[in-house]
């Protein structure tokens, strides 16, 4: 005879049955609660089935099988309810600025700064393009400025291994910890009061590198010690210096892994808020001259039309943080989709 | 007969001294590397440089104290002026222990529900959700929490002031539930979740396999394995993500400016509608700040860059002696 395979760990109908009686009587009795009792809102039904539902389980499984049981069943549904709870803060978010940011979209705001309008114009007036072109300077000097220090940051701690590699390594965790309004009263103390006397982009981007550079060399860290080091003794064994070795082996071996951690690190600074209010002065109109003048940017703009208050201004406020969230998710899926193969052929 | 003259190269020398490119490469590479060091020192010189005239003029008074005054004559003269952090020093720590405690809970939840609980699918979606809202921009968090969350946290302000309000924090005089330093602390706790999720789904996915397998093999039910295995392993890790959290939850500056009510005196009821923080005030005072003020400014910005330094270097141990750290 054959003995057909059976499958006695999987669930039964009378446990599916159980389950579902289990979920049913939670549902409802979330419905009388918050019909019985003062509380109210979406939220409410929201917490009382979820407590309902675990105070069934875990009587039902201590009914069934004991002590043990009831405890695990209790913790299972604990763990379930902490996911829910992270993840609806960031649906409830992406919804919102969905919902409020669209109406303010259109072509005009993409072709238009506000050069001649007020946040609290009509929405016809003005638009966000010189906050854009603002953003895009700013993140496009940082980059320049922050790139080859994290990098090299990041060789030192995989390559060189010299005396300071645990202090930098500790030096650089603590960098990544400073916070950023205090990144930009330094760029004001040190050069901003005693050197240039004026707000401008690249005052702004000097913060933003402060904030950029731990990102990249934690992140490059990783990547780079992801390199099998076979090819790097195949490097020194062909007679490379150590030099040619990281130059023509070891960074390009790493490239897509590098430029994950560069991503990161631009969407890293892509919103950042306080440094950008004490630094750059927030000009109205497009100025490429990062140098010189004032320059508007996203999170300013955003911060500007918020604190005008009137509803078109606050609509302006979402228009803008629609545009940078957009940009920054941008940001995050193209790290992702490189970061998914972080060491190239 | 001739004699083919036979020519032995000399041996080259063996040295272990690297040559002069990888010399410069190494020079180069170390001082990129030095560089952290030196703008972590350059930011404590230049505040303190800064700020400096003003400590010294209020002495330890700066964080005792919590008057924040300063008048001037016509020609902008000081007057007099009184400077002192103790309202935003009390308001910055209440803030974040807030956060810290409904963060920790939930982000533990959810790291071990990642780890140990949910399918392989689900945990890769779960992953991406919390590793993108790491990357919102605060000022993201702050508007939501202002337009969005307030109202629905002002009401468990009120159901926590009606029902525990006999517990000294929970209580208050003056029914004011707007901008609190409640309602800071939750939206401080949503931004520091995803931090705290990741470096403890770190720390727990590090629990000796053979351990847990042995546990299920003893017959454990899925949280008394995690009880006598996961959690005497995480624990410290856990502590140490917590405190990177609460030292984010001290720098933050937007999204606390936004969601708060700053106000000039100590105050330790949570749910009243006065707080303080010491980056929302410099962002408060800096728009209208002479030039003396500015330098107290940037003392109180010393203070804050030292205790979040603090805060992080306990952390980041913390989290390295118990394994590779999250992000």
């Amino acid at each position: 005879m054959i003995p057909t395979p059976t499958k006695p760990w999987a669930a039964s109908t009378k446990d599916r049955a159980v389950d579902g009686s289990i979920f049913a009587l939670s549902l409802l009795s979330s419905y009388l609660l918050v019909f019985l009792t003062p509380l109210k809102g979406k939220l409410a039904y929201f917490v009382c089935f979820f407590l309902a539902y675990a105070i069934f389980t875990t009587a039902f499984k201590g009914v069934q099988r004991g002590n043990a049981a009831a405890k695990d069943a209790l913790v299972n549904s604990l763990v379930a309810i902490g996911a829910i709870v992270t993840v609806i803060p960031a649906a409830s978010i992406l919804l919102t600025v969905l919902q409020k940011g669209l109406p303010g979209i259109s072509f005009n705001l993409f072709k238009t700064d506000m050069s001649l309008a007020t946040p609290t114009d009509p929405l016809t007036n003005g638009g966000l393009l010189h906050a854009i072109t603002g953003t895009l300077t700013l993140m496009l000097l940082a980059l320049i400025m922050s790139v080859p220090i994290g990098i090299l940051t990041a060789l030192y701690l995989t390559e060189i291994k010299g005396r300071f590699t645990g202090p930098i390594r500790f030096l650089v965790q603590a960098m990544s910890g400073v916070p950023s309004i205090v990144a930009g009263l330094f760029i004001l103390s040190a050069i901003l009061y005693p050197i240039t006397k004026a707000y401008s982009g690249f005052m702004g981007a000097l913060s933003l590198t402060i904030l950029m550079i731990p990102t990249i060399a934690r992140t490059s860290e990783e990547v780079l010690n992801l390199i099998p080091n076979e090819l790097r003794e195949a490097g020194t064994a062909l007679g490379g210096t150590q030099w040619r070795t990281v130059a023509m082996i070891v960074l390009p071996a790493a490239r897509s892994g590098l430029v994950t951690a560069v991503i990161l690190g631009v969407a890293r600074i892509a919103g950042e808020t306080a440094p950008i209010l004490l630094l750059t002065g927030g000009g109205d109109k497009v100025n490429p001259n990062a140098f010189n003048g004032p320059m508007g940017s996203l999170p300013y703009y955003i911060w500007k039309s918020f604190n005008a208050g009137s509803p078109e201004a606050i609509t302006r406020a979402w228009a803008g943080l629609l545009v940078l969230v957009g940009l920054v998710l941008f940001l995050f899926t193209t790290a992702r989709f490189l970061g998914a193969r972080k060491v190239s052929k | 007969m001739s004699t083919t003259e036979l020519v032995i190269p000399a041996p080259r020398e063996i040295v272990t001294e690297p040559r002069r490119s990888d010399k410069v490469f190494r020079g180069v590479v170390t001082g990129g590397g030095l560089s952290s060091l030196a703008i972590l020192g350059l930011i404590a010189i230049f505040l303190g440089y800064r700020g400096f005239e003003v400590l010294r003029q209020e002495g330890i008074g700066f964080i005792t104290h919590s008057d924040w005054s300063i008048s001037t004559d016509d020609a902008g003269n000081v007057l007099d002026s009184h400077f002192g952090l103790a309202a935003m020093l009390v308001g910055t720590i209440l803030c974040s222990l807030i956060a810290v405690v409904i963060a920790v809970p939930i982000s533990v939840f959810s790291a071990l529900f990642l780890n140990f609980y949910a399918p392989g699918w689900l945990k890769k979606i779960l992953i991406t959700i919390i590793d993108m809202m790491a990357a919102f921009p605060s000022i993201l968090f702050g508007i939501w929490g202002f337009l969005v969350l307030m109202p629905s946290v002002e009401y468990w302000a009120k159901l926590l002031h009606r029902y525990l309000g006999f517990i000294p924090i929970f209580d208050m005089q003056v029914p004011v539930y707007t901008r609190s330093p409640f309602v800071a602390g939750v939206v401080l706790s949503i931004m520091i979740i995803p931090i705290i999720t990741s470096v403890s789904r770190e720390i727990f996915s590090q629990a000796p396999l053979d351990r847990i397998q042995a546990a299920y093999a003893l017959g454990a039910t899925r949280w008394a394995m995690i009880k006598a295995v996961v959690i005497p392993h995480g624990r410290s890790g856990v502590i140490g993500g917590a405190m990177l959290g609460l030292g984010r939850a001290m720098g933050e500056t937007v999204a606390v400016f936004t969601v708060l009510n700053i106000v000039f005196q100590v105050n330790w009821q949570m749910l009243l509608g006065a707080g303080g923080n010491v980056a929302s005030l410099i962002i408060l005072k800096f728009g209208d700040a002479s030039p003396y003020e500015i330098k107290a400014l940037m003392a109180a910005g010393l203070i804050l860059f030292l205790l979040t330094l603090v805060v992080n270097a306990i952390a980041n141990l913390i989290v390295k002696t118990t394994g590779k750290s999250g992000r």
